[in-house]
């Protein structure tokens, strides 16, 4: 490999480093804003969040009954803390999700043949996780 | 305890399971999830959900950084990803078939045997590790700046095929526990493909999101994922790994090595007991 070729090499890599690098950035500032706001609407919704010991142990003891993105949603459209705590949550989650998808087409434009094969790959065995613990949960 | 003290505490203590999954390339699950049952009587199921949570935070908040200053191997965790999702799924698929009880007796000895393992490798030793076509062929090897020597480290990737095995298997723990399993990968990335210590917890950090987030649909459908508990685990561990994400690039190698290898001999004890119980 003659050095052209390793410098242009190495500029690629550095376009998916740095794509990356901001995509993540971008989903771990919107999450935590999202979260944030979520969990001090909740105290602001309910003020005996601030003083009853009573409530807490009802709180932490207890399935989500947000569990499906609808849900989520329509409780976000009502404005809830909690609605829009799991709205950041699921922001949070798919920011791994949407780093895979987005790295394969990068590789795509980039004519990397072999890690567009890895990256979908294993877009495919995320989306095939969803599928099956979704239904099976 | 009134709910907000109960977020304060539940924040405070985040942030340091985030600072400290950042540097070491784990989820931070092991904090988190003993903190949250027994000092805060959280129900196990949601802890184990707002632990799912905290190694995604911990794993984007970090790699964020890492991936930057090239301390993350992005072609090497790329590619062992399809050992660890292929893993996860097969671990998922398998949960209802083993019990949890061998599982924590055969996860924990491997755990402690890595440890020594990797304690015995404190000294540094030049890896001997064969040349491997695959590696040059996908292209794996790397290098990258090393503010605590000040000087640029150029490393070479060894058995990747052996590595994605490893990852496999830390996918299947991934699949069964719940867990991110990064207390597996490192070990993996630093005794068998000979990657330096800071590498092999930033990759192993930058994949454990892709492991747990294809875990988290499950729990999510289950309702374990609960917005009052998650909320301050999730703001905390974005904080504190953000945070921590700025100390390992200064920080020894060794102080790497010996922090690593106490609390994977920590965990590995904490998984025996629970399997002997």
């Amino acid at each position: 490999m003659n050095r052209s070729a390793a410098a242009s090499d190495d500029e690629r890599a550095r376009t998916v480093e740095l794509l990356i690098s901001r995509l993540l950035r971008i989903g771990v500032f919107t999450s935590f804003a999202v979260i944030v706001l979520g969990a001090v609407l909740s105290f602001v919704e309910r003020s005996e969040l601030l003083t009853s010991p009573d409530l807490l142990v009802q709180l932490i003891n207890r399935p989500n009954p947000l569990r499906n993105v609808t849900d989520v949603l329509r409780s976000v459209a009502r404005f809830e803390g909690r609605g829009i705590v799991m709205l950041g949550l699921l922001l949070l989650i798919a920011t791994p999700v949407l780093r895979v998808f987005v790295s394969a087409f990068v590789f795509f434009y980039q004519r990397d043949r072999i890690f567009v094969l890895i990256t979908s790959g294993v877009f495919a065995l995320l989306m095939l996780s969803f599928l099956i613990g979704t239904a099976g949960g | 305890m009134t709910p907000l003290i109960f977020s304060l505490l539940a924040f405070g203590i985040s942030l340091g399971a985030g600072v400290l999954g950042a540097l070491l390339g784990i989820g931070g699950g092991i904090i988190v999830v003993p903190a949250l049952t027994l000092l805060l009587k959280v129900d196990i199921r949601y802890a184990i959900g707002a632990s799912i949570v905290s190694v995604i935070a911990t794993s984007s908040g970090a790699a964020a950084a890492y991936v930057r200053e090239r301390l993350t191997n992005l072609r090497v965790g790329m590619f062992l990803e399809l050992g660890t999702t292929a893993g996860a799924l097969t671990g998922a698929y398998l949960a209802g078939v083993i019990g949890g009880r061998w599982l924590y007796l055969i996860f924990g000895s491997v755990l402690a045997y890595s440890s020594v393992m990797m304690f015995r490798k404190r000294d540094g030793a030049v890896s001997t590790a064969p040349r491997s076509p695959v590696a040059d062929r996908l292209q794996l090897h790397g290098s990258f700046f090393d503010e605590a020597q000040h000087k640029r480290i150029d490393y070479r990737v060894a058995r990747p095929g052996l590595g994605l095995g490893l990852m496999y298997v830390a996918g299947i723990s991934s699949g069964l526990l719940g867990i991110g399993s990064g207390g597996l990968k490192v070990p993996a990335m630093d005794l068998a493909m000979g990657l330096p210590i800071k590498v092999s917890t930033a990759t192993s950090n930058f994949m454990i999101g892709v492991t747990a987030a294809a875990c988290a649909g499950v729990y999510f459908a289950r309702g374990d994922i609960d917005p009052f508990i998650a909320a301050p685990v999730a703001a905390g561990v974005l904080l504190g790994a953000t945070g921590g994400s700025r100390l390992l690039p200064r920080l020894k190698s060794s102080l790497v090595r010996s922090m690593f290898v106490i609390v994977l001999f920590w965990i590995a004890l904490e998984m025996i007991l629970r399997g002997l119980r």
